[in-house]
């Protein structure tokens, strides 16, 4: 495997769990921290892989030698600062890849409209967990791809559902989304034509938008 | 967004030349620097917040100005204004002149105080 050069920002518990999982697996860790005892509690446990200042300052970055990092990581508690060094390290150090840690889940969406590659937040992978356990609930996200809108979605028709009875090509859905799978009791998932009629119980799997899952939604459940 | 000398001064200025304002603020105390006659709305809440800035009626608005002390707040809540809701004017404070340089050269409309300052002092200072 190849080793990268990872840059975080942040050495609070997520930084400090992440740059051991990454120093054992091979890789190239700096922390970037801005309180003095922190830094040192980490240099302490970790070894020298910790530099002083604030993660989003060009000065600091330049010298964390952020030019040739492969991926920078925001995670501090503050999804300000994350978003910023993120959009410093892709346009002025053209770092391949930035990460950031979301505290408010509607930055997720937002952060992707604004160039972020990936962003992570607790708090919908804590929903969507909720959502997998509870059987009833209708529309459950599976994947989100990083780097895009796009995401892979799971769809329940229930008895009730608008969709019962017409085939895919009729429900006229939107344009970025394809249903990938239907997943029916007893029978093997199949890839779908668009002649395919839906059936109450069928499972879909679905390829769509962060924008148009609600339309997708209203759609097939209403 | 953001009510100190700056954002109350500019707000009281807008809103006796007639114009419909609404002022963010965190802390309310902060709404002290509105002079009495401000017929405008101030609210309390974090203009890095996406639904905050809908019940601000953001969608509406004409120009959005990020003022708070925070280059990346502004910078962020400036950002939501111009590209979630494209508020047709966007213009936002960044001190830190570095920080400046990369927001204007993607294209978001900024002004660093450190600069404009610095500036003006050594211009007078130099005529000397």
């Amino acid at each position: 495997m190849k080793s990268l050069y990872i840059v975080i920002v942040g050495g609070g518990n997520i930084g400090y769990y992440l740059s051991k999982a990454l120093l054992n697996q091979g890789h190239e860790v700096l922390i970037i921290e801005r309180d003095v005892r922190k830094c040192e509690r980490l240099e302490d446990e970790l070894g020298s892989c910790c530099m002083r200042g604030d993660g989003c300052e060009t000065v600091v970055l330049n010298e964390a030698g952020l030019s040739r990092a492969d991926v920078l990581i925001a995670t501090t508690s503050q999804d300000e600062d994350n978003l910023v060094s993120c959009q410093v390290a892709k346009h002025r150090f053209k770092v391949p890849r930035t990460i950031a840690l979301v505290n408010n889940p509607s930055n997720d969406v937002i952060f992707r409209k604004l160039g972020i590659d990936a962003t992570i937040s607790v708090t919908n992978t804590i929903l969507e967990h909720v959502e997998q356990e509870i059987p009833a609930h209708p529309l459950i996200h599976l994947l989100t791809m990083s780097g895009h809108m796009e995401e892979v979605v799971e769809l329940l028709i229930t008895k009730e559902s608008p969709a019962v009875g017409k085939s895919i090509g009729q429900m006229k859905l939107p344009q970025d989304t394809t249903i990938a799978l239907i997943m029916r009791e007893g029978e093997r998932p199949k890839i779908p034509s668009p002649d395919a009629v839906f059936k109450e119980n069928d499972r879909i799997i679905a390829l769509t938008t962060l924008d148009s899952e609600k339309i997708l939604e209203k759609i097939l459940l209403s | 967004m953001g009510c100190g000398r700056v954002g109350g001064k500019l707000a009281a200025m807008f809103d006796a030349a007639g114009h419909k304002v609404t002022v963010l603020d965190l802390d309310a105390y902060s709404f002290r620097r509105l002079p009495p006659t401000f017929s405008g709305t101030a609210l309390i809440g974090n203009g890095t917040d996406e639904e905050m800035l809908r019940k601000a009626g953001i969608e509406d608005a004409s120009a959005f100005i990020a003022l708070t002390q925070g280059d990346n707040r502004n910078v962020m809540a400036a950002q939501i204004a111009k590209h979630i809701f494209k508020v047709p004017r966007v213009i936002c404070r960044i001190y830190d002149p570095l920080r400046k340089d990369i927001y204007e050269q993607l294209g978001l409309e900024s002004i660093s105080p450190t600069e404009v300052f610095a500036d003006i002092l050594f211009n007078r200072l130099e005529k000397i």
